[in-house]
């Protein structure tokens, strides 16, 4: 395309618009700001002042005195420990992938073949997924029925596809596609030149990764174990299609406060997803800084 | 998760004799022992990602006649009602996405970048919100009078539409900002406006084609997402695709495996699109899709 500035005219347009008013640059964000404003700004804002509010609208924690109840110790308790059990093993599992596909010596087709499956994989949740999972290795399921006619019910020695290691089972599906996904690219930027220049001044393969790989890698690992937590933490449909809602969740819990008495006692819902939202902002917080060192190394 | 200790000595044997292939001998036997190991690690991921689908698919030949979950899905006029409904939703979601999201992309990076921050982080606030909260959110704003939106198909429709935009926002936005990055907006608006062309004809015949293979990989990533998405149209009571698909276990469970295949299916197509876009945006991260 050609640089060569219209004479005058452009600039000008562009100057007196902006000369005109000072306002009139701003206008061309309303619509965006109206719009998050209206049904993301306002929705929470609303979720926050009303988890401080009691039932008259008068200022009062009450709806967080909740938070020492059983039930809510209980769901974000067991949200935590299902997300960072995910997270953990789909980042050591997901890298152990990764690395095999780059690095590996595998076919190096098999690469963009996990590579676009892994994008399919990461999106296939909820619902259907729960679903794939229950006619595998539900009760009835494929795998289930399998290995019973050989003579291992694996319900009788204490598996239960409807409890908290199946829904992990179930999560490390969306999360373990999301983790190769995200470290794909950290594998790829590891330079050989930094190999050979370790080993030229010495340094063994263990020496290696423990002091140069695995330090240079180390950001993008957890920052990608953070935002995997992040994934598992905010799931509902999956846990409430696999477990009918038994399973205690916070996803869940707020589910029930949606579809149950929402209008008649929502501060304690309010206060639950306020909640949710602290942690979700720490862990994609811990993302965001991990992922800013991390980026030191790439080019 | 025993991660920590085992692996460090293992991969650099194979990183060696990769990078040169032609080493010692002890070192390509130790690098082929290892490649034996990536080749496990390989397999059972594969495992894991396949079996559910094929018992699935197995699953649903189990009717008799074999084909009869398909047929039975297909003839389902809630099938039908209920995909034309998300789809439906989901281009709108995408028209009012990208008339959202494209201007305003370029008109901060041309005329307030110092917004730009701002905006980002607008843009991100959707992954703090998991879509229950959301949804949550959405009706205890819009629900009660003066308003209640929730009383009307179409007012619940609306938000609806209105929270999967909020969702598709990060990536949306993501994706036109990078298009953006790769033209000089400032020149191709001078340009045009030299030629005398309003703002309207920019966007449209300037700036939007410039963006179009960046946008339409998003738009697809967005019709993937709602037509599988469950969580905010139960409680808005939507006749969504997913929430059919969860209630129809109860009637059929062999045409509920053919949906979950369709619905997988759906995704794939989506994302075979947006490779052959041919952006790499396989690497596009959702963390609030339809979890």
């Amino acid at each position: 395309m050609s640089t060569t500035p219209g004479p005058t005219g452009a600039r000008t347009a562009l100057a007196q618009s902006g000369r005109s008013t000072r306002l009139l640059p701003w206008l061309g964000v309303v619509p965006f700001l109206v719009f998050s404003g209206a049904f993301l700004l306002v929705p929470t804002i609303k979720l926050i002042l009303g988890s401080v509010q009691d039932s008259a609208g008068n200022f009062s924690l009450a709806n967080y005195e909740d938070f020492t109840s059983k039930i809510v110790v209980g769901a974000f308790t067991t949200s935590i420990e299902i997300s960072l059990v995910t997270a953990v093993a789909a980042a050591i599992f997901g890298f152990l992938m990764a690395y095999a596909l780059i690095s590996g010596g595998l076919p190096k087709p098999l690469r963009a073949a996990v590579l676009t499956f892994s994008g399919v994989a990461s999106n296939f949740a909820g619902i259907p997924l729960a679903l794939a999972f229950i006619f595998t290795i539900g009760r009835a399921g494929l795998a289930t029925v399998f290995l019973k006619g050989l003579g291992i019910d694996p319900y009788d020695s204490g598996f239960n596809l409807y409890s908290k290691i199946g829904l992990e089972i179930v999560y490390f599906y969306f999360q373990l596609p999301l983790m190769i996904l995200i470290i794909a690219p950290a594998i790829d930027g590891l330079k050989s030149e930094w190999r050979e220049a370790a080993e030229n001044l010495g340094a063994s393969s263990f020496t290696f990764w423990r002091r140069v790989a695995l330090p240079i890698l180390m950001p993008s690992l957890l920052g990608a174990t953070m935002l995997l937590f992040g994934n598992a933490f905010g799931a509902q449909a999956t846990a409430y299609q696999l477990t009918g809602g038994l399973l205690n969740l916070v996803t869940l819990l707020i589910g029930d406060q949606l579809s149950g008495d929402v209008l008649h006692t929502p501060g304690k819902g309010f206060a639950l997803a306020v909640g949710m939202i602290v942690v979700m902002a720490f862990a994609l917080a811990a993302y965001a800084i991990l992922q800013r060192r991390a980026e030191r190394w790439r080019r | 998760m025993s991660g920590g200790g085992q692996p460090p000595l293992a991969p650099a044997g194979v990183m060696r004799s990769w990078l040169r292939p032609g080493g010692d001998g002890r070192g390509r036997r130790r690098g082929g022992g290892m490649r034996l190991v990536w080749w496990l690690v390989f397999l059972t991921g594969s495992f894991y990602f396949i079996l559910p689908l094929v018992a699935t698919f197995l699953f649903s030949l189990r009717d008799v006649p074999p084909t009869a979950a398909y047929t039975d899905l297909f003839q389902d006029p809630e099938f039908f009602s209920s995909f034309a409904y998300s789809f439906a939703v989901g281009v709108a979601t995408i028209v009012v996405s990208v008339a959202l999201v494209v201007p305003t992309a370029f008109w901060v990076r041309l005329r307030l970048p110092r917004v730009r921050p701002v905006i980002e982080f607008i843009t991100l606030l959707p992954f703090m919100v998991p879509p229950v909260v959301l949804v949550f959110g959405l009706i205890s704003t819009y629900s009660p009078p003066p308003l209640s939106l929730t009383g009307s198909d179409f007012g619940s429709t609306v938000l609806l539409v209105a929270a999967y935009v909020v969702l598709s926002l990060p990536y949306m936005y993501r994706a036109a900002d990078t298009g953006l990055s790769t033209i000089d907006v400032r020149t191709l608006t001078e340009a045009a406006q030299s030629l005398g062309s309003g703002w309207m004809t920019i966007l449209l015949r300037v700036i939007l084609p410039n963006v179009r293979v960046a946008v339409l990989s998003g738009a697809f990533l967005t019709l993937a997402i709602v037509l599988g998405e469950f969580t905010v149209a139960i409680f808005l009571a939507r006749p969504a695709f997913a929430p059919f698909l969860a209630l129809l276990g109860t009637k059929d469970p062999f045409a509920q495996a053919a949906g979950a295949l369709v619905s997988f299916g759906m995704t794939w197509i989506a994302m075979i699109i947006i490779s052959a876009l041919g952006r790499g945006s396989q690497t596009r991260i959702s963390v609030a899709g339809a979890r």
